[in-house]
This record gives structure tokens, sequence and C-alpha cells, in this order.
């Protein structure tokens, strides 16, 4: 196939099966050095670029790792690197860094410098807290990040003058970005969609396929979603929230059609990975991962999500979550389905959820245990609950026996130690990288107390359970 | 002045090992290394690997041509394993392709047949077995046997602290390629050009002056590439001169953690005594340190831990032993601090064991106990110019120390769901690299005709602004813009013999070193504008030349063109070495340091007692920099040390199976801080001091001391768990993760 697509100021057209790493083409084919290797599984940010789509003939920019993300999904898309960015001098966020010396050994700095410019192109939130936020994917060895913190509120005193109506012009104008991103929107434009092959292993996002295979990826024969472009990724219909399956994580952390009933949710999403991550990693993709860790199919799974799968043949089912997990890393799906569809009752406002989660560090970090709880009540009465757990087994787990006994019991502390108890004889951890079995067990309990804690603070309190 | 490669970092311009543009026909190699721990090899089956299209070839320890050996203390590391295996990760060969892909694929055809053989990961299982590196060293001061009547209080324990990955965001690479007469170009990320120039000259049979070794920078060092960035410049030179090609390495993350070695972990017994009005009488510690599989630089890190084991405290009698305990985990090395921080631990977890004992505040004891002038170092060293106290004060007064322990005991009492902690944590850390044999440098200056100045020394960048350093060296002596200067790579050809970047020393050898040739080179210049003028005495300034009277003038070009004319020696290359400095290993006495940094930090942290995570709200530190040529860089080093020892003391989780594998073998299970991890707030303050004249223009040395701030953090966590969970018995045991602080808050008593 021919993949297309705007590198920096030029169009690029590359043929191949496109299943090698924008990384590696960055690198070694368009020789552009100045985006780094430091990890090749997302974890560093040292390879942090930004990506362009074209959407209702404006260009969104996300940044996102590119040692996960295989080349054909940039098919139709505005690649920028660090040199794409350059203009004579420095622009306002190289100027920042430098001036707050948030860069030491410096190889990490191009990372920043693209995740900073990712902030001030996007400009939707426009405090202190955003920007840091935008910094999240980016681990720097040097500094200790106070510099780095500095030079982003530097960049957000810059931001304010920016005039959102045309925001590129505006931006090339105040030298945060080159002139040529006013004419990329119609460059991309011209680019048509990839013709679609189907064989073989099926990409989303790719930050899985491309942590555990990157020495085999390139040569591998991949199906990627991203041929067949769609948008509007989550719709309502008849109370119900219906996700495509490669929404991105991004998409669902602003959805409002849930934010709107559960005000935690942002927060929640926001504990899962870094923003570029976030910006390619897909539900579906979490989904069919079955780490028994995953933190969207906890949340997920407590949300009594159910999920529709098709074959090559257009043959068509849907079956509760709780019921896809079969076994460690086994689902009940056949070769030849995908998933299509993930859908769950929209959120009302008397639905009370919570997530937690707990992982060595707090961002950007695979939880030792994660938890989350949707329940229902009517005055002091549990009328339904769905609680799921991970990390502490071989699938993610629906606490089916625990969701039971909540329901029709007072919320008090004698009702939770029970319910405690009961999914304590439901989950069987293990001790691994991510912890020893009894610290998970009371991990569980703690974070299970923690559920009712946050959604009953009135009732319920520490002190008490313990 | 901001650091000078700044510009070009933030555009993307700066060129790393990476970054090379590859010379034609550049072939790529690939070490393949045990997947044991500790075995006889009984075969090695290359067969489908070397027929796979791409590789060229594979080599092995027989492939070799001088010596299999690259240990730089003792000689007990060879290149490739030939018979024994003595960790998981030894390379074991060299594999070479046309591409770093194909040898990826060659590796997993590999076959090598293993006899098993029982592995050790302990220190203490080591020291038992006499699986030892060296033999114990003892440092003694007065006498503890007869000290311990004297003491009110005596407490004794034990103390666990765990290694550090690196963790450079650039990882290991070289590449070399041949020159004619069989010698070569060796581009390498190290911090020890010599060291890397011996060891191919070494392996290869080859006299050193073959072998050029070029640094530019490096994508972060902190000690892992002091001796350990050796190994892949050799791998690559072999391969080289075997095939006579341009050859280049380029780790993965997970080959670079799992054969590199760490910082060290340490074990250790202390018995501490104090009397009723907390003096401590008596320290006795016996430090059990995990060298690895081979010596590396354990011996001097362990040197380093008895040097520092009684950190900014003076103790009338100690008794200090360490044993350098050889495991089947890859060798371990230098890592910012160098030891100092594992020697000080120590006695911080004495003396806060004392205080839990007695029932007072640690830094009541702290504060009775600090170096003053006069006292003596268990090393023989007499303490001169101590700052221990005026750091205490001014920290513990400008940042209320009061204050926070009454904000700490009020917030405490009012919340049962989140407890607060806090701990003061002084530093003193002793500047030169404590083997006195490595502390001289050189720099060579050129002049050229038009003026423009080029400056190689033996330092290394590396981020911590040594190049920043010398180009202000320079700019101060000769008065000219900062552009008409350029500070070189470090290459073996143009400054031979060098001591790693490391030790903290960097700025003040290479520094030194250089400012005796600029003042050689100004003196000569100065001779000819005397002339020139007929004027006794001239000044440098703005890029200048005056007479003393200002009444003559003539520029920096000028000048430098006439001395050319004249036939001026306008290149110069100097050596300097550090005075006063000396030590007796038969004693284990001497005066090992040319001056100590001291300092101290208040870090206060609050503790998750639902779910045992923990954030740190600030740390605020009083830091004795001297008289700083450069607060700037200065304060990025006193920032980013405090948050890597933070990192160390809490998240950063170094963890090995019993059958020696590492486990946190990438970044998605080893965990460094990330921009949410760090202290809320870093507040830093600089003592008013004029800096000793061993420093570079009176600017103490940076590098490392500021990372044991992070110690207190450890502390800091136990004293919140403590609020929460008063009765229990806690072990201490390094680092403090959510994990064991979530156990300590629920442990039973």
């Amino acid at each position: 196939m021919q993949i297309r697509f705007v590198l920096n100021e030029q169009m690029v057209i590359v043929s191949g099966n496109g299943s090698g790493t924008l990384l590696d083409f960055i690198r070694y084919e368009a020789h552009l050095k100045g985006t780094k290797i430091g990890c090749r599984e997302g974890d560093c940010g040292a390879c942090t670029v930004l990506v362009g789509t074209l959407h209702d003939e404006k260009v969104l920019y996300k940044s996102l790792t590119s040692c996960l993300t295989p080349l054909a999904n940039v098919h139709g898309k505005h690649v920028v690197t660090v040199e794409g960015v350059n203009i004579n001098g420095l622009n306002k966020v190289q100027e920042s860094i430098v001036t707050h010396s948030g860069t030491q050994c410096g190889f990490c700095t191009p990372g920043f410098v693209m995740s900073l410019t990712g902030f001030a192109l996007n400009g939707t939130d426009s405090d202190l807290n955003a920007a840091i936020g935008a910094m999240d994917g980016n681990i720097c060895r040097c500094t200790g990040y106070k510099s780095l913190e500095r030079a982003a509120q530097s960049v957000l005193n810059d931001i304010h003058s920016i005039d959102d109506t045309n925001r590129t012009n505006s931006l090339i104008k105040a030298q945060f970005i080159p002139e040529y991103f006013s004419t990329i929107a119609e460059e991309l434009a011209t680019i048509e969609p990839l013709s679609v092959v189907s064989e073989a292993i099926i990409v989303a996002g790719g930050t899985d396929v491309y942590v555990k295979s990157h020495d085999d990826v390139s040569e591998m024969s991949l199906q990627f979603l991203s041929a067949k472009p769609t948008y509007d990724h989550i719709a309502i219909s008849d109370g119900q929230c219906i996700l495509k399956p490669n929404t991105t994580v991004s998409e669902l952390m602003v959805c409002k059609h849930v934010l709107d009933a559960i005000p935690g949710w942002y927060q929640y999403l926001k504990l899962v990975s870094s923003t570029p991550i976030r910006n390619i990693a897909t539900i579906a993709g979490n989904l069919v991962n079955a780490s028994p860790i995953g933190d969207l199919t906890i949340i997920l799974l407590a949300l009594n999500s159910k999920i529709t799968m098709t074959d090559t043949h257009q043959n068509q089912r849907t079956i509760w979550l709780k019921d896809f997990y079969k076994g460690y890393k086994t689902l009940d799906k056949t070769e030849d389905e995908i998933i299509t569809e993930i859908s769950f009752r929209q959120p009302e406002s008397h639905t009370l959820f919570n997530f937690e989660k707990v992982s060595k560090r707090t961002h950007l970090d695979i939880a030792s245990v994660n938890t989350a709880i949707a329940i229902e009540t009517r005055d002091m009465l549990i009328l339904s609950a769905g609680c799921s757990v991970g990390g502490v087994g071989p699938i993610p787990l629906y606490l089916r026996e625990t969701s039971k006994f909540l329901a029709g019991r007072k919320i008090n502390v004698e009702t939770i130690h029970l319910a405690e108890q009961v999914l304590q004889k439901e989950i069987n951890p293990i001790s691994d990288a991510r912890g020893q079995k009894d610290y998970k067990r009371l991990l569980a309990r703690q974070l299970f107390f923690s559920h009712f804690i946050t959604l009953f603070p009135s009732l319920i309190n520490l002190e008490d359970l313990i | 002045m901001i650091n000078i490669d700044a510009q070009n970092h933030v555009k993307g311009k700066s060129i790393y090992l990476d970054d090379i543009p590859e010379v034609n026909g550049t072939l790529h190699c690939l070490p393949f290394y045990a997947e044991t721990a500790h075995a006889h090899i009984t075969g090695i089956d290359l067969q489908d690997a070397k027929q796979l299209p791409g590789i060229k070839t594979v080599l092995l320890a027989g492939d070799i041509p001088g010596e299999n050996q690259i240990g730089s203390i003792i000689p007990d590391e060879p290149l490739f394993a030939a018979h024994e295996i003595h960790y998981w990760g030894q390379p074991i060969g060299l594999i070479i392709g046309i591409s770093e892909q194909v040898c990826r694929r060659a590796r997993k055809l590999i076959k090598v047949s293993y006899d098993e053989l029982p592995v050790i990961t302990c220190p203490r299982e080591a020291q038992k077995q006499n699986q030892l590196i060296i033999p114990p060293r003892k440092f003694t001061l007065g006498n503890v046997a007869q000290a311990w009547e004297a003491c009110t209080h005596i407490i004794e324990g034990s103390t666990d602290i765990n290694g550090q990955e690196h963790l450079y965001i650039e990882t290991q690479g070289a590449y070399a390629w041949p020159k004619e007469d069989g010698s070569l170009y060796v581009a390498s990320s190290t911090q020890g050009p010599t060291a890397v120039q011996r060891a191919i000259a070494a392996v290869l049979n080859l006299p050193m002056h073959k072998i050029e070794v070029n640094v530019v920078r490096l994508g972060g060092g902190f000690g892992g590439k002091e001796d350990q960035a050796t190994m892949w410049a050799v791998m690559a030179a072999l391969a080289a001169r075997h095939l006579n090609k341009p050859v280049k390495i380029s780790l993965h993350r997970m080959d670079d953690m799992c054969m590199t070695g760490k910082r060290h972990p340490y074990t250790a017994d202390f018995k501490i005594g104090l009397t009723d009005n907390l003096k401590i009488m008596a320290y006795e510690v016996t430090h059990f340190q995990n060298a690895g599989a081979s010596a590396d630089l354990s011996t001097s890190v362990l040197e380093r831990t008895l040097f520092h084991s009684t950190n900014a405290y003076y103790i009338p009698n100690v008794e200090a032993t360490a044993w350098c305990c050889k495991t089947n985990l890859p060798p371990n090395t230098a890592f910012r601090g160098f030891g100092g921080p594992q020697g000080k631990f120590v006695i911080e977890a004495a003396i806060v064991k004392a205080a839990e004992k007695i029932g007072i505040s640690p830094d009541d004891i702290q504060k009775a106990n600090l170096v003053t002038d006069g006292n003596e170092f268990p090393y023989g060293q007499i303490v001169q110019d101590a700052r221990a106290k005026q750091s205490w004060q001014e920290c513990t007064s400008i940042y209320n120390l009061d204050r926070v322990k009454q904000e700490v005991e009020a917030f405490n009492l009012a919340n049962k769901s989140y407890k607060k902690g806090y701990a003061v944590q002084p530093v003193c850390f002793g500047i030169s690299f404590t083997n006195t044999m490595m502390n001289h440098a050189r720099a060579l200056v050129h002049i050229y005709q038009d003026g423009s100045v080029v400056v190689s020394t033996g330092a290394v960048e590396m981020g911590q602004g040594v190049n920043t350093k010398m180009l202000q060296i320079v700019h101060d002596i000769f008065g000219i813009n900062t552009e008409k200067i350029r500070i070189e790579s470090t290459n073996t050809l143009r400054i031979a013999n060098t001591s790693p970047t490391a030790a903290s020393a960097g700025a003040d050898l290479n520094g030194k070193a250089l400012e005796m040739a600029c003042n050689t080179l100004r003196k000569r210049l100065t001779e000819v504008a005397q002339r020139h003028f007929d004027a006794n005495e001239v000044a440098f300034r703005d890029g200048n030349i005056f007479s003393s009277d200002k009444s003559q003038q003539i520029s920096w070009e000028k000048l430098v063109i006439m001395a050319f004319q004249q036939r001026v020696a306008l290149s110069e290359h100097a050596h300097y070495v550090t005075p006063v400095i000396h030590y007796d290993k038969s004693k284990e006495k001497g005066h090992p340091f040319a001056y100590h940094v001291y300092g101290a930090a208040i870090l206060q942290v609050t503790v998750d007692c639902l779910k045992g995570t923990y954030q740190f709200d600030s740390v605020r530190i009083v830091h004795d920099s001297g008289n700083s040529m450069n607060l700037t860089v200065d304060n990025g080093q006193i920032e980013g040390g405090l948050v890597q020892g933070i990192g160390w003391m809490t998240l950063e989780e170094v963890v090995y199976s019993k059958q020696g594998k590492l486990i946190s073998n990438a970044l998605s299970t080893y965990k460094v801080p990330d921009i949410y991890a760090v202290p809320k707030e870093i507040d830093i303050r600089h003592l008013d001091t004029i800096g000793p004249d061993l420093a570079i223009k009176k600017s103490k040395a940076v590098g490392e001391p500021p990372l044991m701030y992070g110690l207190g953090a450890y502390f800091a966590i136990r004293k919140a768990v403590k609020a929460f969970n008063p009765y229990a018995e806690l072990t201490i045991d390094a680092p403090y993760t959510p994990e064991k602080v979530l156990m300590d808050l629920y442990k039973k008593h």
C-alpha cells in the first residue's frame, strides 16, 4: 500500500506494509534525529511527536509516542517533529524551556518541546494543571521537573493572548509554530483514505502489539483499523452509551454524556497511562488485550457493559463484558471476530460511580490493584451494585458475589465488612512485579473501603472501618 | 549563564551517539548474553544465527586478539564469558550484521546450553560463603569497645537499602570505525574516554596511541557510564577491527537494563551509643555491599561508604567495617554519590531508631552532633571550614523547623486518614576522587589567529553544565565575548590520560587546568600588549585590552594577530594536580578530600493512610555552594539530584528473582519520578560563604551532594507512618514503596 502524509513541511509517500513504527521512519528514513529513542514502549516520551488530523477543515493536533505508532496510522495526517516547529531563533515553547533551564542533558527535551507545543495548539484547557498534564508522558532524569513546571507557566502566560477563532494563524504570529502550518489543512485534504487489506492481526492504536512485538512488527502483516476512518466515536441511543471500538481513551475522557453523570470521570481516566498514549490507545484494544489489570476494562465492567462482535461474514453477537474473559488472556471470541461496538447504560445522576487505582507511581504506571463500583441507592438502601477489581487474579474480575451481596442491603459499616469478606473469597492474587499477594489483598480491601468512604462521606469513614 | 547547550537541545539539533550520521557500509552489532545467573557453559550453537541473511559473523571469547578482560580496578571481568557465567545478562558473544534488526533476529536463533550452578543474590550469604571481591576494610577512631560504658542509650539494628537503575534516557552505545594503519576512531557515550581507550587497546592488543576516543555529550550518565560504557565501545571496536568496517551499537532499553549494573544495594548492622545529653559517643557499623559478579568500581564505592559512614556528625569512637560481597548479579557500579549515600543512610537510620527509643525527635540528636572545625573524621582528616552547623542553623530558622513540627503535630491530631511526616537531612560530602592518584586533569587551549578560541579538557558534558562552566572560565580570563569561545568534544588525542568525569570533580579538576592554560596565554599576550602600549599594567575586558591608565586600547583580535606575527605561542596545554590531598590505605588515615560540601534540608510528606500512597509537600534546602560561579546550573543540579534521591528512597525498586533475573527490566516495571511524583515545592537557599581555594573559582562541586537530601524522604514517610501506627515494630528497608507503606500502616503489633 501507499501511505501518504505530511512530515513537517513535506508531503511524504511511503510504499510498504506500513507496519514499521513512525519513530524508525522519522529517524532512519527521514533522518530527522531530533526525535529520540528512550524505551520503545511508550514509557519515556523522548519520541513524542504531534499528529494533526483534518476535521471540518481544521487540523486537530495530538501528541503521541512515535515508538508505538504504526506508520499506516498516520496516513492522511500531519506529522510534526521537533524540526518541524523550529523557526528562526527559538519558538515560544523552546524559549520558555531555555529561559527556565528546563533542559540539562537534553535527550528528553525534544519530547517535552512537542508535548508543550501540543498543549499550545489545543488550547482547550489553559491552566497550569493542564500544561503540566501535557507533559505527563515525558520522563526527565536530570532536572527534577521544577524548571519544566516554570517553563510551562511561562508558556501559559504567552498563550493567554492567543486568539481562538483562528488559532493556527494566531500561534504563527506569536512565534509558537512556523508559517507553513497555515497551509497544512489544504494539503491534507488532497490525500485519499487508505485502501483496506484484510489479513492477520488487527491494529487499532497499536499500543499493545508495538510493545510486545517491536522487533517483528515491521515485517508483520497487520490490518489497521485507522484505514477506515470513523468519526463521532461515542453516541447515545435509547439510553445506551455506544462506543465505536477505536474510541481513544482521550475521547472517552471528555465524553460529556458520561461526564454529566459522573463528575470524577476525567480524573479517573487521567490515571490511565499518559496523554500521548491516551491519544492513541483504544477502548477495544484495552478489552481484547485482556490484561487482568486493564484500567478501562475494570471501569467498563463496573458499568456493566456489553460488547458486540462481528465476524468476517458480518455475523454479529452481543455479550456481557463480564462473560468475555474465560481465563488468563483467553476470550470468548473467535479468531475472525472483532469488537465492533461497546455499550453501557448511560449513567444517570443517581448512579454513583467510583474508580480507585494504586500503583507504585500514581501516573503512567500499571496498577497494583484497581477497582470500580457503580451503585444505585435509595435512601440508605443499595438497590444494585456492580463492582470490579483488577490485579487480583488471571482476568479482570467482575465481583459477581460481592455485587450480588451488596444489593438490597443498607449502607453501613457492617454491610461493607461483610461484603469485603465476600470480596476476599472472590479474589486470588499472586506475587509479581506489582506487589506481593498479601499486599494486593490488603490493598483490595482498602480500595473497596475507599469506594464507600468516597461515595458516602457522611455515613462512612476510615476510622469506623478499620 | 544558562547552559550553553540549551538552545541546540530545544531545537533537536544536539548530536548524541545514535544521531551521528552513519558512514557508508556501517554494520551493527548486538551482544547475546547469559540467560542464567551462574552456570558452566556446555555448548553454544551459532549455526542458525550465522546463516541468517544479513549476518556477517558472530564473535566469541576465542576471537579476541588481546586480553579477554575489561576490569578497570581488578582484572576479574571478561568481555565475553568463555566457560563460566556469573550473572544473568553477562555477554557471551557479539552478533554483527547489516542492521540492528537482523542482529536481534539472529540473537533469537542462538542456543546456549548450561550446567547450572548455585546462585547467590544476597550479600550476607556471599559473605558467609567467603565470596569476596577484596578483604574487608575497617575505619576506626577512638575506642568503641570502651566507649559503650559511657553511653546511657545503646541501640542496635539493621538496615536494607536497595539499588537504583541509572535510567539515563540515552541508552549505552558506541560507534567505531577503522582508520589507516589499523588504528580506530571510536565515538562513545562514556564518562571515561581514557578507560574506553585503555580497554580497547588491551582487548585488541594495540597500543593506546592507535585508539582515538571522542565524546561529544551524553544523554545522561549519573555514574552509569563511568565504567560501564566501556564494554559497548570495546565490542564495537572489536567488530570494526575484525571486519575492517564501521560498526555501531546502540542498546535497546531492556538490554541496557538487563546487562548493566546499578547503584549498589547494601545491608548493614549498626550499634549506636548516646549520652544523656544526646551526644553520640560510639558508633559501630558493618556494611555488606552487594558488588555483583565482578569488581567494576565496587572497591572504590565501598571506600566512599566508609568515608561517609558518619555523614555530617562528629562521633569520637567509631568502628566501621565494609565487606565487598561477590554475588551473581550484574556488576554494580558508580551512581551519583558513589556509596556515600548508602553509608549515610545507616547513620541516619541509627539516629532515627535511637530517637524513637528515647522518645525524642531525631533532629534533636542530629543537631547535637554536627561536625565542627578541629573535629577528626574517622579517616583522620581534620575538619576545616565546617559549614554543618551553619547550614543547619540557617535551614531550621529560615524555614522555621519549630513551626513545621507544630503544624505536623496539629495536622496529625486532626486527621485520621492522612498523616504528615517531616525529616531534617544534613549532608556532608567529601570532594576529590578518594583514589588520590586520579585527582589530576589537563586542558588544551588554542587561540587562532582570528581571535577565536577553542578549548579541550578531559571533562565530559552530560547535562551537568561543565562545558558552560569551562566557557565562563575562559570568558573571565580573556574578557572576550562567549561567541568567540568554543568548547570542543572530549577527545583522547587532544587530552590524554583523563580521569573520568565523576566524583563531582569534573569542573574543579578540568577548570583548574583550564585556568592555568588561559593564565599562561594571557601572560604571553599581556607581554605583547605591554610592549605595544609601553605600559606595565594592562587589563582584558569586553573584547579589548586596555593600558592601566585607560589611555590606550587594542581589540582582542588585533592583539592576537600581533602576537601571532611576533611568533608568540598561542596554544597552551596545562596540567593540574590537586594539592594537599593524600591517603594511606594501610593505616586507613589521611587527608583524602580537597574540601567538603555541606547543607541541610527539611522534607515534608503527606501519607494517605487508606491507600499507602504519599506526596511530598515540600523540600526546603540550605546549600553550601561556596561562591557559586553559576547559580542557574547549580540549582539545576540541586533540584535534579534531590529528585533522583527521593526517587531512590520511594518509587524506584530494583527487583531480581531468586534466580538472579532482573524483574524490573523495563520502564513499565521500574518507575522513576514523573512530573507528578516530585515535591510540590522545592525551595533552595545558598549559604553566604567565600568558598575554598581548591574549588574552581571558589565555587563548590555540586553534582553529587544534593542527591543525599533525598535520604530524608525515607524518614519523613516513616514519621507519618508512625503517627498512624505508633506501636508496630517497623523495619528499615528502602525504598519505601507504597506497598511497604501500606503494609507498615496496617502492621499488627
